[in-house]
């Protein structure tokens, strides 16, 4: 169900791209190909080192990641690559609708109004009219309103995915830790054999 | 720990200039668009002669609402949110190109960038509303214009789109600054500015170093608080323009690293003050702490209840201020902290009234947003309600007399701008009194400073004590 969403906001993230950038065609690849095929330039591969940030989604707002993979993954660190990119694009699907709904009904709202006023979208000198912040504001708070729940359960949701990730990075930043040490240590025994 | 005055602040001295912009010139969509991120990017800077004379070019433009920045395609943030400065320099020089240009597309390019957009308008309902409008209007703007400048914005977008992710990794070098915009650093500054009264309040001896111990204690706890603020809303965040740059939103360092910064800056800030100064203290910090990043930080997005969380959020210092110098905690230490409480309303109400659009958007509950009449009373009632707190201060021997009286011209003053927000209620009578509050506070917190009754006796009322004087 993620994927099938994450594929969605891919390729209207892409269909976006196609139409304003001559030769991109990032988007369209879901997250399991990112590894093995060669992205347009606007994507870069997963580099084994770090992790990508990129551009604000111009729908979500939200910077995708390329996440890093390293050579010898480990498992923990497989699962927390997955948790983010699942997250990343949860967060982006949440975010696309939010926003693209709250334009669309802040338009019909200001159609309504201007509907009820009588007059139409443009005036006489072919601008759009709009409508004092007073009016607006009922149409802003009745989005919060209709929103309640939903942004309710995002924000339980995000919570709890952002404690994971956190939790997880730190396990595995204290594996690496521990390796390290370990690895050193056992250097140091192995380079001084005669007590 | 209040809930960012100064960045607050900054977005909307934004928008209250894009507003006159929009108005007094004729709209001009990817200028003033451009114009709004410079300006926003830097706002100590001002508007240079080269950007408004480009605004009295007449384009075809779309104009949806007043706040029209939230009607941008957000594609165009890339124009400005590129650090580097060639690119900078690339938009500014747009507005002042006439007919050169920095750099000259070819004109094939030309072809097929104008050819590209057209096909726009005709693509499915899915795609949001605002981004093929801006897109076509744009191209509407380019047959009034050189083609060559939106060409050359199109392809040195997408050079630009290329070179834009970054790498994630941790830049030695700006780690610095990193860390002041995480710490939200004039935030902070302000928070140890009312400590500090706090403690030059208590009617102690003052001690130097322990009014350096107990301000840099208070400090850290405060960097660790907004940290965590900020790595908990990073979505919320990247939708709101004023906050879109955050460090962990831009993606400077990761969201571990924010953590340990704020474990870095909160266990030796808490434990400063408690074994530094006094438990009581420390206790304060730590519940500060906590009451805002657990209780007003989530608070925000699900009840308007946090807006009172956040003032109680906003006492706190001073009174930890005050128990810092004296070790307990004293009516004295809840006067000056009724002070800070009471000033938030008229404070936050009047900013967030004006940013109604972005909060719905956000999902943030604001009572500027769900409960407006609520709002405009709330602010006015805090704003009246200063006047007997004043008179409380000398009740209990804060200060002398003279203090209500001196302080009553500007308290009356902020009451009627709250007066007049109530009953106007628009953006005008709010952004008055938004402003009013910014200096009102240091103001009344001097003027308590110099009517300050340093000895306790009975029989009088001392003369004003300066901070410099040796202690009895």
């Amino acid at each position: 169900m993620a994927n099938k969403a994450a594929a969605t906001w891919r390729s209207v993230g892409g269909f976006l791209r196609l139409h304003r950038m001559s030769g991109a065609s990032s988007r369209l690849c879901s997250s399991e190909k990112q590894k093995t095929i060669k992205m347009s330039a606007s994507r870069p591969e997963p580099s084994s080192t770090h992790d990508w940030i990129g551009p604000p989604n111009p729908l979500s707002n939200l910077r995708p990641i390329v996440y890093r993979v390293s050579e010898n993954e480990s498992d923990l660190e497989k699962q927390l690559r997955k948790l983010r990119q699942e997250t990343e694009d949860w967060n982006h699907v949440f975010w696309t609708r939010q926003n693209v709904s709250f334009s669309k009904e802040k338009e019909a709202f200001i159609i309504s109004q201007l509907n009820a006023k009588g007059l139409t979208l443009c005036g006489e000198d072919g601008r759009r009219r709009s409508l004092s912040s007073e009016e607006m504001a009922v149409f802003y708070k009745s989005f919060l309103d209709k929103n309640r729940m939903r942004h309710a359960d995002y924000n339980r949701e995000w919570y709890r995915r952002n404690f994971t990730i956190t939790l997880l990075m730190a396990r595995i930043a204290l594996n690496d830790f521990w390796r390290t040490v370990t690895e050193r240590h056992r250097k140091k025994k192995n380079s001084t054999p005669t007590i | 720990m209040y809930k960012t005055p100064c960045s607050r602040l900054t977005g909307f001295l934004g928008v209250r200039t894009k507003q006159q912009l929009v108005q007094i010139a004729p709209r001009c969509n990817q200028t003033a668009r451009s114009l709004i991120y410079l300006h926003k990017r830097n706002p100590s800077n001002s508007l240079t002669y080269q950007h408004l004379n480009f605004l009295k070019r007449q384009y075809v433009t779309k104009t949806s609402s007043e706040l029209q920045q939230r009607a941008v395609p957000k594609h165009d943030l890339t124009i400005v949110d590129e650090r580097e400065a060639s690119v900078e320099k690339q938009v500014e020089r747009i507005p002042a190109i006439n007919a050169e240009l920095a750099e000259v597309a070819p004109p094939s390019e030309d072809v097929t960038h104008k050819t590209e957009p057209e096909n726009f308008p005709t693509k499915p309902a899915t795609q949001s509303v605002t981004t093929p409008k801006g897109s076509a209007s744009r191209l509407a703007a380019t047959t009034d214009e050189p083609p060559h400048i939106q060409v050359e914005t199109e392809e040195a977008r997408q050079t630009r789109l290329d070179r834009q992710w970054k790498p994630l990794k941790v830049d030695e070098g700006d780690l610095p600054d990193v860390y002041a915009r995480l710490a939200k650093i004039k935030l902070t500054a302000l928070v140890v500015t009312t400590a500090a009264a706090g403690f030059a309040m208590a009617p102690v001896p003052f001690d130097p170093v322990l009014f350096f111990v107990s301000s840099l204690g208070t400090g850290l706890a405060s960097c660790a608080a907004n940290s965590i603020n900020q790595y908990f809303e990073v979505p919320f965040d990247s939708n709101m323009n004023r906050t879109k740059n955050r460090p962990l939103v831009r993606g400077q360092i990761s969201p571990l690293h924010a953590v340990s910064f704020a474990l870095a800056c909160g266990i030796p800030g808490v434990a400063l003050l408690t074994l530094a100064v006094n438990p009581l203290t420390g206790f304060l910090g730590a519940f500060n702490i906590f009451l805002y990043t657990c209780c007003y930080t989530p608070l925000k997005r699900l009840s308007i209840i946090n807006t009172w969380v956040g003032a109680v959020v906003g006492a706190i210092p001073p009174v930890m201020g005050w128990c810092a110098a004296t070790g307990s905690l004293d009516p004295g230490a809840l006067v000056l902290g009724g002070f800070l409480y009471s000033w938030q309303f008229p404070h936050f109400n009047a900013l967030s009234w004006n940013l109604r659009e972005d909060y719905s958007r956000g999902g943030y509950r604001m009572m500027s947003v769900t409960h407006p009449g609520m709002c405009k009373r709330v602010a006015l009632r805090h704003s009246l309600g200063l006047i007997p707190l004043t008179t409380l201060a000398p009740a209990l021997g804060v200060t002398t007399w003279n203090f209500p009286v001196i302080s009553l011209p500007i308290n009356l003053y902020i009451s009627y701008l709250a007066a007049r927000f109530y009953y106007q209620g628009d953006r005008n009578s709010a952004r008055k009194l938004f402003f009013c509050s910014l200096w009102h506070l240091p103001m009344l917190l001097l003027l308590a400073l110099t009517c300050k009754k340093y000895s306790r006796s009975p029989e009088g009322t001392a003369a004003p004590l300066t901070l410099a004087r040796p202690a009895k």
